[in-house]
């Protein structure tokens, strides 16, 4: 036990000094995230006729805070372990007693602690500016908000790692997150609140784990109905799902695995 | 002028065998193409089946919109991402040596060294959207080739302030992904910008050209152009193209070669 806390605790310090190192690649990626902002504006003025159910004011809370959770949920593993894959950095690391993805998670939570400050800042700028906007949630939403947004980061980082195993048999397994990258972008939540989906293409979204990545955190915070039980059991079980379905390719992969310098 | 065309020819062909090394990444691209067009429609699709319309935009002209942005989409992902992006390796590795020591442009050899076919998918779903609006709204042959002019401005204007980007790195190496900040914002393109919020409006025209990229050409098509819009798209995109021209030559005066 005190051996997995130091362990930690030494990841965590050298990838955030690395992570601080690059802060003004930090604040780029922060800004590169504007899509949800972009979305606000024109859902906002959609909602000016009352057309949609949501007014103007619950469209702004609820894009902010899925541009939050998307600057919480970043994940980019699949790029760094195509890398290793290719160029044969991993045989390196497999010779350390340590499961290598412990070095991915620890950059990506390091990552986060670096960002937020910028996050958290741009989220000020924008009570500034549209002060109507500002609302305290309620003490239950953020209680559960805060694990979900956990789980949702948790999940969007086991799933993107799943197909990074996918490096070991084809060359660009990020061509595999690129396509996935749609789905996300275009079922979770991103591009409208699922509230405003047509009924029978919700119902089937909320089977697939696109809308908890995104949708679920955000209305638990904002204040808007969702069913949360449901909710966190899906989030469960899609982990779970992805997990066996990891370790299984992992397995499958290493015994493949002749990286260069192997 | 010849010499350049003679070079050009050689730099894609070249470029165009080494993509063919990856035949299975065309697939998922061609995928990938799929899967956008039919997500970019059912956002689109989000706004209009409730009955709402952006002002003054039915669905079929909402549609030549969107249309103009998969296009423009396309036309990047083939010209602009396989060269500026790549930039930024050029001064970090300090290859930028062989290239201004050529006999040739090095603006010219950044911009135009690779092409890459993944963004073809995109380009024939643009043509696609654009022309089932166009029969549906009955546009005519020279609704199609009034709009190419600002749509061709639109694309200078987006190659000037995309390589302008890229060039920063010779100052700022870390900051590889300043592109990535332009591509989010253009995305506002999807939308005719009447269907945004007066700030948003004055943004997109005014600081990150947007509206001159999508929504004008869109309006030129659908015959409600006006003639000051398009002369604006085409003043901006030879400004821009200048300014481009001189900021890499300014940028270049800064370059200190990463290995000497």
């Amino acid at each position: 036990m005190k051996g997995i806390v130091r362990k930690a605790r030494v990841l965590l310090s050298v990838y955030y000094a690395q992570m601080v190192e690059y802060r003004a690649e930090l604040v780029l990626w922060v800004l590169s995230g504007s899509l949800p902002l972009i979305l606000m504006g024109i859902w906002m003025e959609a909602a000016q006729g009352g057309r949609f159910g949501l007014t103007p004011v619950v469209f702004a809370r609820y894009f902010l805070t899925v541009f939050f959770v998307r600057q919480l949920s970043t994940v980019w593993v699949i790029w760094e372990f195509e890398k290793e894959v290719v160029e044969g950095k991993l045989s390196a690391k497999l010779l350390q007693p340590l499961d290598p993805v412990w070095h991915h998670v620890a950059a990506h939570l390091s990552e986060r602690v670096a960002r937020l400050p910028f996050s958290l800042l741009l989220v000020v700028l924008f009570f500034i500016l549209y002060p109507q906007a500002f609302w305290l949630p309620s003490w239950s939403g953020f209680l559960l908000f805060v694990p979900a947004v956990t789980i949702a980061f948790a999940l969007r980082f086991l799933i993107q790692y799943t197909f990074a195993m996918f490096a070991f048999w084809i060359e660009r397994a990020a061509a595999i997150e690129q396509f996935w990258f749609l789905l996300y972008l275009f079922l979770s939540g991103i591009v409208a609140p699922l509230e405003l989906f047509p009924d029978n293409v919700r119902e089937v979204v909320l089977w697939t784990p696109f809308p908890y990545l995104i949708h679920f955190p955000a209305a638990l915070l904002v204040g808007l109905p969702v069913d949360v039980g449901r909710g966190f059991l899906a989030m469960l079980g899609w982990f779970l799902v992805f997990f066996v379905w990891n370790r299984w390719l992992w397995r499958r992969g290493l015994k493949r695995y002749s990286g260069m310098g192997a | 002028m010849k010499r350049y065309l003679r070079v050009l020819g050689l730099f894609w062909s070249t470029a165009i065998a080494a993509e063919m090394e990856y035949r299975v990444n065309f697939v998922l691209a061609a995928l990938s193409s799929v899967g956008n067009f039919i997500g970019s429609l059912f956002s689109l699709f989000l706004f209009y089946r409730t009955g709402y319309t952006f002002q003054g935009w039915s669905w079929e002209e909402a549609l030549v919109v969107l249309g103009i942005f998969t296009l423009l989409q396309g036309f990047s992902s083939t010209f602009l991402v396989p060269n500026l992006n790549r930039i930024v390796r050029q001064v970090q590795e300090g290859t930028l040596d062989f290239v201004l020591l050529k006999p040739i442009s090095s603006q010219f050899w950044l911009s135009t060294r690779s092409v890459s076919p993944w963004g073809i998918p995109d380009l024939l779903f643009g043509f696609v959207m654009i022309g089932y609006a166009g029969i549906r709204l009955g546009i005519g042959i020279s609704g199609y080739f009034l709009s190419a002019i600002p749509l061709l401005f639109g694309i200078v204007s987006l190659y000037s302030l995309w390589f302008m980007l890229g060039a920063t790195s010779i100052w700022f190496v870390k900051i590889y992904n300043v592109t990535e900040v332009l591509r989010g914002l253009l995305e506002a393109g999807r939308f005719p910008i009447v269907a945004y919020p007066t700030a948003y409006r004055f943004f997109f025209t005014f600081v990150i050209p947007v509206a001159f990229l999508t929504t004008v050409p869109a309006e030129a098509m659908l015959g409600r152009g006006e003639v000051g819009w398009v002369l604006g798209a085409g003043v901006l995109a030879l400004g821009l193209l200048f300014a481009s021209v001189g900021f890499w030559r300014f940028a270049l005066r800064f370059y200190t070669s990463a290995s000497s």
